[in-house]
């Protein structure tokens, strides 16, 4: 026999055997995971109670996580699966919670104070959820008292929209040669930063469309070599606002990971944009925005939801300018809830340490998704 | 050396075949044929051979009886080019090269108008490229005047007249200053194109906002919103409205609806509110005293 037919006999002998070690043995853990165990411990500490909590939310064992609750009888389980996942079909909808932590605040003989810092994964990444949990004692064990966030709704009520949507008729198949297309949008770049950070290069910038037609827009940045040869060609991912109003001005960033900008000899911006058909509404109102410089430098706010109809996902997205005006920075946030109309929402965008203290100035623009709507 | 061997070779060889072809067929080929026009190569010498014109667009094939001439109907050969006819005569084979060239009378006229979307008041800034073609989609390289016209919903029509040169004539225009739908007719051999250019407004001038107490609200709104010719601005165009007090801001990018923008921002005494679209910034308003 030779060398292959020996390895490929041993590696499934030891599959083997370790699939008979799984079953029969397993970890407690991927057990409970599995449907087919217990993963808790007794609630015989808050922190234990707490982390019991956690782990039902994890493994989406809703009824359990709800029936241990000691305020149960404060809502219902509906009502809790709601403050988890969302009210409207949001970014919230479709997460799952991917790790979470406990810390104890203060602990009595009755009752104990926690905090649970969750961490949901969601198409768009990762977003924190962190809530004080009170405890209470009863008999021998722990119960958590969940603060139920209840989602604030505006009062029925009619919201007159003076509708404004643009559509196009392209060029058909049949039309002669010669026939013009609908002109693409007139957009510009307007500002343009590039900078080395420990990531990468990046290249922020601000692009407008200058046009009377909204437009769907990219930025691709080529990065060339001091000899002029490409080195590398990236476009603008989800830091852009895609759909651009006429007039409208989005900040953008293109990543160039692992590139250093000492080996760089020019760049080459392309801003595209296609003709698309859109809808100018709704409008988002970002108020109270306020800059914070340090320690944990942030720009913080509220968006409000101006329009009639919900906004399922919004992702607001701030550039940060220096004294001279100059872009130094560009942040972004996705909302997990959905903006519900006129129901201010929280948002916080971190800024690096480094930058922090440069940045004099800000401006910050929302991009949103309306399931219900066609555009 | 080996080169000039070679020409010596196909040099006898042509010489060759040109003998024996002489001796079995001829044919007269005019020099140049109009496209899609009927015609006929007339032939001389006895007995049958076959007729190959060849070309960039079209191939033919025809029995020959020799003496007889070839007759070709309307429309047989319509695509121009240079051809070749060949005229194979049992072991014999004699050629001759002609043109098929366009019909000098216009059928359509492709016409290229950019942009279709420009705002006003700019010098040249729309081209028209005029394609002349006859009815086979050939294109009439001969000289033809196009003419060119402009006409907006105001002011004077600009007209131009072009000729083609190898097929193509072409023009810039001026936007007007006024907004609306233009036509740019192109027009050669009674056979015209229309396309229609959007004038648009330019940058907004003299953006300016108020502002009014609206409950514990202050509702901010522009003036009708024109570019510096008086043009309005169109529904949709975005104005971005700031409120800033003590470092903290507030801001929301609004269409304009029915001329205006407006908006309900918090009512804060002491508050700068301002207005911006696009590059164009407005005025600014400092709300209950400072």
């Amino acid at each position: 026999m030779n060398k292959g037919g020996l390895l490929a006999i041993s590696v499934g002998v030891a599959t083997a055997a370790l699939v008979t070690i799984g079953t029969l043995w397993p970890v407690a853990s991927a057990a409970a995971y599995a449907g087919g165990g217990e993963v808790f411990r007794p609630s015989s500490t808050p922190q234990a109670a707490a982390e019991n909590l956690g782990t039902q939310i994890h493994i989406q064992n809703w009824e359990g996580a709800y029936n241990n609750l000691a305020n149960k009888a404060e809502f219902t389980e509906p009502e809790f699966l709601r403050d988890l996942k969302g009210y409207a079909l949001s970014l919230r909808t479709y997460a799952t919670l991917d790790s979470f932590e406990v810390r104890p605040l203060h602990q009595s003989a009755d009752d104990a104070e926690v905090v649970m810092k969750m961490r949901w994964s969601s198409v768009v990444g990762s977003f924190e959820d962190t809530r004080n949990l009170h405890l209470t004692k009863i008999g021998d064990r722990w119960a958590v008292n969940w603060p139920l966030v209840k989602e604030e709704n505006a009062p029925p009520q009619v919201i007159p929209v003076n509708y404004l949507r643009w559509d196009v008729i392209y060029r058909g198949p049949g039309d002669d040669w010669g026939a013009q297309g609908v002109e693409a949008p007139h957009v510009r770049i307007v500002d343009m930063h590039p900078v080395s950070r420990a990531e990468g290069v990046m290249i922020m910038g601000e692009l407008l469309n200058e046009d009377v037609v909204p437009a769907f827009v990219s930025v691709r940045a080529t990065l060339l070599g001091k000899n002029g040869s490409p080195l590398a060609r990236e476009d603008s991912f989800d830091l852009i606002s895609h759909t651009l109003l006429p007039k409208q001005v989005t900040p953008f960033v293109v990543r160039f990971p692992g590139m250093d900008l000492s080996q760089v000899g020019s760049i080459h911006m392309d801003p595209m944009s296609v003709l698309v058909a859109a809808s100018a509404d709704p409008v988002v109102e970002v108020q109270n925005q306020q800059y914070n410089p340090g320690p944990v430098a942030s720009l913080s706010g509220q968006l409000s939801n101006q329009s009639g109809q919900t906004v399922n996902v919004a992702h607001v997205l701030s550039t940060f300018y220096d004294k001279n005006g100059q872009v130094v920075w560009v942040g972004s946030k996705y909302i997990d809830r959905a903006l519900q109309p006129q129901i201010p929402v929280d948002f916080r965008i971190p800024v690096p340490e480094d930058l922090a203290r440069k940045i004099s100035n800000q401006r910050t623009i929302v991009s949103t998704f309306s399931s219900g709507s066609s555009l | 050396m080996r080169n000039i061997q070679k020409l010596c070779v196909s040099a006898i060889f042509t010489m060759g075949a040109s003998a024996a072809f002489s001796q079995s067929g001829q044919m007269s080929m005019p020099h140049s044929i109009t496209a899609g026009a009927s015609f006929s190569i007339p032939t001389s010498g006895t007995g049958t051979g076959v007729l190959y014109i060849t070309g960039p667009g079209q191939a033919l094939r025809r029995d020959v009886q020799l003496g007889q001439p070839v007759a070709f109907t309307q429309g047989d050969l319509y695509c121009a080019g240079h051809y070749l006819a060949t005229l194979v005569v049992g072991a014999s084979t004699g050629t001759e090269e002609f043109d098929v060239i366009p019909a000098s009378r216009p059928k359509t006229l492709s016409f290229l108008a950019r942009p279709s979307r420009i705002s006003i008041d700019l010098h040249d800034g729309i081209s028209g490229a005029a394609y002349v073609f006859d009815a086979y989609d050939n294109l009439i390289t001969q000289p033809l005047p196009v003419s060119f016209v402009l006409s907006g919903q105001y002011g004077a029509a600009q007209s131009r007249t072009i000729t083609t040169r190898n097929g193509v004539a072409w023009t810039g225009m001026d936007s007007t200053s006024k907004l609306g739908k233009a036509k740019f007719v192109a027009q050669a051999g009674g056979i015209s194109s229309t396309r229609v250019i959007d004038l648009v407004p330019g940058d907004p001038c003299g953006l300016t906002i108020s502002a009014r107490q609206n409950g514990a609200k202050l509702l901010v709104e522009t003036s009708p919103v024109h570019d510096c010719k008086g043009n309005p601005i169109p529904d949709g165009t975005i104005v971005t409205f700031t409120e800033a007090i003590n470092g903290v801001q507030s801001t929301a990018d609004v269409p304009i609806k029915q001329g205006i923008a407006r908006v309900e921002l918090p009512a804060q005494s002491g508050a700068t509110i301002s207005a911006a679209s696009g590059v164009v910034a407005g005025n600014a308003i400092h709300w209950g005293g400072r």
